[in-house]
């Protein structure tokens, strides 16, 4: 077991762990975060998709000993006090989800593109969601959300 | 899917016990009327603690706020939000003043097995009627209070309202309400549907912002209980075989890791309902469980399929479905018209085994300590879970209590408990609460599989360009074998699924099955035998069309003859038209027809393509659903397959939830190509060879439709099911399409054009 200071959604945590943990075990077990979903545990799904210094990456094959500090978002962390993240608005107001399990890492991976990209095309959405699988089949409506999300920033 | 011999295998209920809770009427809904009155002193009106419940599914306090029950699984289909709003529509409540709250297991709320496309089919009636009674009982109120008669009363949007102008809230009237006996149910009126206001219109489903926001609950999500512990179980590869020995030594030294013990397999066959067994590794986190397993050294014994190779199983099918077998529908005389046809179409047809891969695997939270159980679990059939922890734990049932979290996804693997089971075994071993987390490895290696399926088709032409007969074999082991080691035939409920219900009017049909023994753990995935039944019947109408020289939808609608109501009478084997009776719910050529011609129409069928690209065709009709679609796709020099627009048109009678039913069929499309396209699960010396998503390929944006267009006809009918109707005509619309874009027929599935 180890200590360590993590920075997440914006506030500093101290969590043990053995230093192989993968981020999405501390997330889950210690910090009670569950909006991060465990999907493959081989970085092959994205269900567990969560920020490392705005970076997308994927917390199941992340060890907690590789964060250092570099600042941590979840879901939990990309909405405002009062208000919800305008990707999280366009994902609602396309009405994506339907189981909803794979939703967390689909909008993580998202915003990380709109952040460097905040007019894609299908091609770069296609490139950047390539790796969250929706079982239910949402893709068609997630492409949509991406698309009206700037417009939502907008608003 | 349900069937009534399935039900009563997995959970020894009765046929007559089944049909009991599906046919529940209103009394039985309005039955738990129960009054709780905190203060009845100051006699206010709105007296926010009042609470009045005049049907186990709907209650209503002082302060007008209203909590209906939801009471079937919500996986992804919208039935939480579905089946209350029909509710509230019916009561004249204001949606935005609604608060849904989920049904633990209870036989009172009658058929909670979240199965089979059915929830809103067998609900939408009852649940009108509880909500019309409660609007009834309102009004009754208001005329109370008022001293006039209740026909100058009429609830409108949480209010009672009096010719007169003046009106009461639902709020204020509760407690009145509940001094008043509930109204013969033949007092009670439906709404016409013109004044729907929620059914048949756009909603957002209850959980909407929970989900963006990453607070909705599944099944690994609760964290309530102290002291609660995580377990994994590593299992025999072979499923239901027995465990020789072990050495837990490096395991045991995993920091974290607390205790580890065996789980007794069940031999095979496994049933539908207990664990596979094991040795199980408790430890105080998941990390530590999933180490402490990878540590541990087992020695499985070998058991009865040890020799299981699914490439010799599946050729072994291909070629006894190319003999003469059990004849289970026939039509005039198959044989000789195919010796007196002029062309004969020939085809055999492959789908491998499959797996419903959940992004949510299986899971479950229990506590079980003195005597009593409880779990947190994304079970489809929570009364079948139940049950099954009762037996399990040798617990009275009343003991038992099962939570309904949401469901990551379940496709059929959720109705089967197996792995609640598991969690509450640990339980008990453990004296503290315990999460089982299935890992994608568990979950791709252990399923309950879609079956494979061989199947012949032989279809002969006269020289007028007739269709004169059809014959069509269909080999598969049935599901009812994963309970029964003497169930090798498929069952009339598996063939009525697109096989012996073929409507088309030839003259001279025969359809047989050949026995196969089941071989690991079967079970259904969304739409079940009709995947395969609906990519053969539909592929071979499409070579049927070319060899006529005919346009594919012509075609169909040439061989579908005039509009009438298929009555089966040429059945050597039982018929199963989705637990109903033909009377309630006909084969219906005349909508059959009705999808097709529209989808011709709206798909813009026939339209100009470039080279490489094409569209199909195929309809079908099952769990009383009529679809009908074309799909388009693009072929490019590297065979990637691309499907730019899918074009679908639904009858499901009323169609209750509009935007939901889009959303399944859009998915409907994006899961059907996954399977098509992606997924093949293979077995040698009784294992599965894939492991997770590198290997048991499933599909991504890229794979899935671009655009899919969902044309739902306009009907008063009674609805019918979603869930699993989008599933069966993509499969065989888009091999059709590729056809139409390579000229290379696709025989076998997965797709694979090199």
């Amino acid at each position: 077991m180890a200590t360590y200071q993590l920075v997440v959604n914006g506030e500093n945590r101290e969590v043990e762990a053995v230093p192989n943990t993968p981020l999405l075990w501390v997330l889950r077990d210690n910090l009670s975060l569950t909006g991060t979903k465990f999907g493959c545990g081989m970085a092959q799904c994205g269900a567990c998709t969560v920020h490392l210094d705005g970076t997308p990456v994927r917390s199941c094959s992340t060890p907690v000993s590789t964060i250092g500090n570099k600042k941590v978002t979840t879901i939990e962390g990309i909405a405002s006090a009062d208000k919800v993240h305008p990707v999280q608005q366009a994902w609602m107001d396309e009405n994506v989800p339907q189981c909803g399990y794979c939703q967390a890492g689909q909008i993580m991976s998202a915003v990380a593109l709109l952040a460097k990209n905040p007019a894609p095309n299908d091609q770069d959405i296609e490139t950047a969601m390539s790796g969250n699988i929706c079982r239910c089949g949402t893709y068609e409506r997630i492409r949509k959300a991406i698309k009206r999300a700037p417009n939502t920033t907008a608003k | 899917m349900k069937t009534a011999l399935n039900e009563s295998t997995i959970f020894k209920v009765s046929r007559r016990d089944f049909l009991k809770s599906t046919s529940m009427s209103v009394s039985g809904l309005l039955l738990g009327i129960s009054f709780s009155c905190s203060d009845t002193t100051k006699k206010l009106t709105g007296n926010p603690d009042f609470v009045f419940t005049p049907s186990l599914f709907i209650s209503l306090n002082g302060n007008g706020d209203v909590t209906l029950i939801a009471h079937r699984s919500e996986m992804g289909t919208g039935i939480r939000t579905s089946l209350p709003l029909v509710m509230a529509d019916e009561m004249e409540a204001d949606w935005n003043r609604v608060k849904v709250v989920q049904a633990v297991a209870d036989e009172k709320y009658g058929d909670q097995n979240t199965d089979g496309s059915y929830s809103v089919r067998m609900f939408f009636t009852p649940l009108r009627k509880a909500g019309a009674t409660v609007r009834l009982l309102l009004e009754q109120a208001a005329a109370k209070e008022w001293g006039v008669d209740v026909s100058e009363c009429k609830a409108q949007n949480h209010e009672v309202v009096h010719s007169s102008g003046k009106s009461l809230g639902f709020g204020y009237l509760a407690e009145k309400a509940a001094a008043l006996p509930i109204p013969a149910e033949s007092s009670v009126t439906l709404k016409s549907p013109k004044d729907f206001k929620y059914i048949a219109k756009q909603s957002s489903i209850v959980d909407l912002k929970d989900i963006v926001t990453g607070k909705a609950k599944f099944g690994l999500d609760n964290n309530h209980l102290p002291n609660t512990k995580i377990a994994v179980i590593k299992r025999n590869p072979e499923p239901g075989a027995g465990l020789k020995s072990f050495v837990a030594d490096k395991a045991m030294e995993v920091p974290g890791v607390l205790k580890i013990f065996t789980l007794d397999p069940p031999g095979f066959p496994t049933t539908l309902n207990k664990p596979l067994g094991g040795v199980v590794v408790v430890a105080e986190n998941t990390w530590a469980a999933l180490q402490g397993r990878k540590a541990l050294e087992v020695t499985w014994n070998k058991g009865i399929n040890a020799d299981y190779d699914s490439h010799t199983y599946n050729s072994d099918m291909l070629r006894r479905a190319k003999t003469k077998g059990k004849v289970r529908r026939e039509n005039g005389q198959v044989d000789s018209a195919l010796k007196n046809a002029k062309k004969v179409i020939e085809a055999d047809y492959m789908v491998p085994l499959l797996s419903h891969t959940p992004m949510e695997t299986p899971c479950a939270l229990a506590h079980v300590h003195d005597n009593v159980c409880e779990v947190w679990a994304p079970v489809q059939d929570p009364q079948g879970a139940r049950k099954s922890l009762a037996e399990a734990l040798k617990l009275d049932i009343k003991a038992v209590t099962v939570n309904v979290t949401l469901l990551g996804g379940a496709f059929g693997r959720k109705s089967k408990p197996d792995f609640v089971v598991e969690a509450a075994l640990i339980s008990r071993t453990m004296g503290t609460p315990v999460k089982i987390l299935w890992t994608r490895e568990d979950d791709i290696q252990h399923d309950f599989y879609h079956f494979p399926a061989a199947q012949h088709l032989k279809v002969g032409i006269d020289e007028n360009n007739k269709v004169t007969s059809w014959l069509h074999r269909s080999v598969f082991p049935p599901i009812d074998g994963t309970s029964d080691s003497k169930a090798k035939e498929a069952s009339g409920a598996e063939l009525s699924m697109g096989m012996i219900d073929m409507p088309f009017a030839i003259e001279n049909v025969c359809c047989e099955t050949q026995e196969a023994t089941v071989k690991t753990r079967i079970g259904w995935l969304r739409s079940v035998a009709n995947i395969h039944h609906a990519y053969a019947v539909g592929c071979t109408l499409d070579e049927v069309a070319q060899a006529r020289g005919v346009d594919p939808i012509q075609n169909a609608l040439d061989l579908l003859g005039s509009d009438r109501s298929i009555e089966f009478n040429s059945l050597t084997t039982e018929f199963w038209n989705y637990g109903e009776k033909l009377e309630d719910f006909p084969w219906s050529t005349a909508r059959f027809r009705k999808v097709i011609e529209t989808a011709r129409e709206k798909s813009n069928w026939g339209k100009n393509l470039p080279k490489g690209s094409g569209q199909g065709f195929a309809a079908h009709r099952s769990f009383l659903t009529y679809v009908a679609c074309v799909v388009e796709v693009t072929v490019d020099a590297n065979n990637k397959i691309r499907i730019p627009k899918v074009d679908y048109v639904v009858d499901c009678g009323t169609p209750v939830n509009p935007e939901r039913i889009k959303a399944q069929f859009e998915g409907g499309a994006a899961f059907a190509a996954s399977l098509a396209l992606k997924s093949e699960i293979t077995v040698t010396g009784g294992a599965v060879q894939q492991s997770n998503f590198h290997n048991y390929l499933v599909g991504r944006m890229s794979d899935s439709p671009y655009e899919t267009a969902v044309h739902i006809m306009e009907s008063n009918d009674k609805p019918t099911g979603v869930g699993e109707p989008p599933v069966p005509p993509f499969i065989p619309a888009l091999c059709n399409a590729i056809f139409a874009a390579t000229g290379k027929r696709i025989r076998q599935l997965p797709v694979r054009l090199t």
